[in-house]
């Protein structure tokens, strides 16, 4: 199956039942499996007047204690960012893909790009920490779309999943696991009664319990600053205490959300850093210059948002230099770059999108990275 | 000596959070009324206040969300509504009621209204219309009236304004009606039969303004608007909505103007959904 269908099983094997969306190229066949899939296990779909509806009516299916998803695009990702900034406020469970097309503005609706990375991290107004997930196959999109429900419903956040055209488009083998009801997550509920319950008190890990629309907590949830009542609380105090906790319950909690995969790192002097369909290329030019006698290692994200600092930091002591292929203008090579700190050269292969990298071009980087 | 005197407990209390109180609102101002008319009309409709969710937008009107002691959601500027369809349709239990101003749901909001009114969404709509943006300071709306001043209209206002009504009826809501805080029985009745509705149902609420729209337009008392609500009103119920709009001096015509029924897009799911016969469970 295609990517953009494993990205829909992924989510109904995830529990997902409930999908909002708008028609928008590449991502239109998660949608339209959507469609199909969602009543015959029982769930909804409904396809919104546009993506600023879509966001909304998930986190709103969200607060009725439901799992939910939308699927979109660049333009339909730049909608939905003001209340992407909601679900971060109100600490909402959901999953947001975008399936990366060329841009900016309606670019190459069919073609791929990985442009939207930042975007991914700093699209909505403020402070936050949000967490993307990128997968490089139809078997990680269906993989990755479980763990970022799982992901959502542990930090109550809104889980990313940053794929492209190219994985979304591409047909693969896809395994579909029985899981196993440990397998997924839900969110931590109140244990108290109703008169007792705060929505927005957090414990040690900084994620508060979440009452559900209808069970008698008589809750009120607000975008406004708020106290731990979930009242509007109009103070610098306030907002200190509330926007540290939204960064810090994803900050302080990195270590679990991560992961990387590191293929033939431990020896490298050169490192290719990489993530979705620019992996897989990146993962051929990685080979031959092994083949041709050269210490490549590559480092595939699997999560780029938190991003790994620290095994970037580790990696800069080690190696001469990173390779950062991407199909952008230079995004994801800022992070590593501010993470190198100096300690190891950082190339940036820049692809504008439209098309992939091709294996020679990053090999050649490789090479003159290694000198 | 002194002796306390027991006070009798307002009998809408228990539905507000008065640890919030103060509110917002300016002296005068109908949204106070208005939340009074929809709590009386929960009572009266003796509907659990456990499965009755309140959601609102951004505005004066967006504020009533956080007063209401039920399940309730300030949302973003315009959302109130997307973000109702999903509470809905994630738990069709629950009585779902959008409480929000004009340039809420009518401007920012507009698309989102009249789609889930075409949708037939089981959600009940209170847009309490005062004629302008009062929590920014007094602009120009949607429905603001040809040649009433506002901040952004200081020369008079020449865009024809929306006849909510006619829009929300036009677009397939079940159930339309309109009031002034003037007509608090009626009001409170409409809201009550609206909530009972199953479909798109939506109560608009001519409310005064009084520290802007009416200012700005010779109305600084609250008791102004209501005096000329008194001249202005026409009870006229069944009226064809086309001939609803409102005028800067000119009649309001109020009453209940639509109640038909039409299946839900939640009764529509839920026979597809037996149709298929939940092929995989939950």
């Amino acid at each position: 199956m295609n990517g953009d269908v494993a990205c829909a099983e992924g989510a109904i094997s995830a529990g997902c039942r409930f999908f909002a969306g708008y028609p928008i190229t590449p991502a239109t066949e998660v949608a339209e499996t959507m469609a199909q899939r969602q009543p015959q296990v029982g769930g909804v779909y409904i396809q919104m007047e546009d993506e600023l509806g879509s966001m909304n009516a998930v986190l709103g299916a969200s607060w009725a204690g439901v799992k939910a998803m939308t699927a979109t695009s660049g333009p339909g990702f730049s909608l939905m960012m003001e209340n992407i900034g909601l679900g971060v406020m109100l600490e909402t469970p959901c999953v947001v893909v975008d399936i990366q097309r060329a841009a900016p503005s309606t670019g190459l609706p069919t073609l791929p790009a990985q442009g939207d990375m930042m975007q991914a991290r700093w699209g909505s107004h403020g402070s936050y920490e949000i967490i993307a997930l990128v997968p490089s196959s139809p078997q990680e999109l269906f993989d990755l779309t479980i763990a970022a429900f799982n992901l959502s419903e542990t930090y109550r956040v809104p889980v990313l999943v940053m794929s492209d055209e190219a994985v979304g488009h591409m047909s693969e083998k896809v395994v579909i696991p029985r899981l196993t009801p440990e397998q997924l997550s839900y969110r931590r509920r109140p244990n108290v009664a109703p008169e007792e319950y705060l929505p927005y008190r957090a414990d040690g890990d900084l994620v508060p319990p979440m009452a559900v629309a209808g069970e008698g907590y008589r809750f009120h949830v607000t975008g406004l600053t708020h106290d731990e009542k979930g009242y509007p609380a109009m103070t610098a105090e306030a907002q200190d205490k509330l926007v540290r906790r939204l960064v810090d319950k994803i900050r302080l909690n990195r270590k679990d959300i991560i992961k990387c995969e590191e293929i033939a790192v431990e020896d490298a002097e050169v490192v290719v850093c990489a993530y979705g369909i620019t992996a897989r290329i990146a993962r051929l030019a990685v080979e031959q210059a092994r083949e041709n006698g050269i210490r490549a290692g590559l480092l595939r994200f699997i999560t780029v948002w938190p991003f790994p600092e620290e095994r970037i930091a580790e990696l800069a002591r080690q190696v001469k230099a990173f390779v950062v292929p991407e199909l952008n203008y230079g995004q994801i090579v800022l992070e590593v770059e501010r993470c190198a700190a100096g300690r190891a050269r950082t190339t940036l292969l820049p692809h504008m999108g439209g098309s992939v990298h091709h294996p020679e071009t990053i090999l050649e980087a490789i090479e003159e990275a290694a000198q | 000596m002194t002796s306390t005197v027991p006070v009798e407990q307002n009998l809408i209390d228990s539905f507000l959070r008065l640890d919030r109180m103060p509110h917002i609102w300016c002296p005068g101002c109908g949204i106070g009324p208005s939340v009074t008319c929809f709590v009386k009309a929960l009572q009266r409709n003796g509907l659990d206040p456990d499965k009755t969710a309140v959601v609102s937008g951004i505005g004066c009107a967006g504020r009533v969300a956080g007063y209401v002691k039920l399940d309730s959601f300030h949302t973003t500027h315009g959302r109130a509504l997307p973000f109702a369809t999903g509470l809905k349709l994630g738990n069709p239990e629950l009585n779902v009621v959008v409480f929000s101003g004009d340039g809420d749901l009518i401007a920012i909001g507009g698309n989102h209204l009249i789609h889930a009114a075409r949708r037939n969404m089981d959600i009940t709509v209170i847009c309490v219309n005062n004629f302008n943006y009062g929590m920014t300071g007094g602009q120009v709306g949607p429905t603001t009236p040809v040649d009433a001043r506002c901040t952004t209209s200081p020369y008079g206002n020449f865009e024809e304004p929306f006849n909510i009504p006619h829009l929300v009826a036009a677009s397939g809501a079940t159930y339309v009606a309109r009031w002034t805080v003037l007509h608090p029985r009626q009001l409170e009745r409409s809201i009550a039969e609206a909530m009972s509705k199953r479909g798109f149902s939506l109560v608009e609420i001519i409310a005064p303004c009084p520290a802007l729209y009416g200012r700005m337009n010779r109305q600084a008392q609250g008791l102004d608007t209501l005096h000329s609500y008194q001249e202005r009103c026409v009870v006229r119920n069944g009226a064809d909505t086309k001939d609803l709009g409102i005028t800067f001096k000119g009649p309001i015509v109020v009453g209940k103007f639509v109640d038909i029924e039409r299946p839900t897009f939640g009764d529509h799911c839920k026979e597809l959904i037996e149709r298929l016969g939940n092929k995989e469970g939950q």
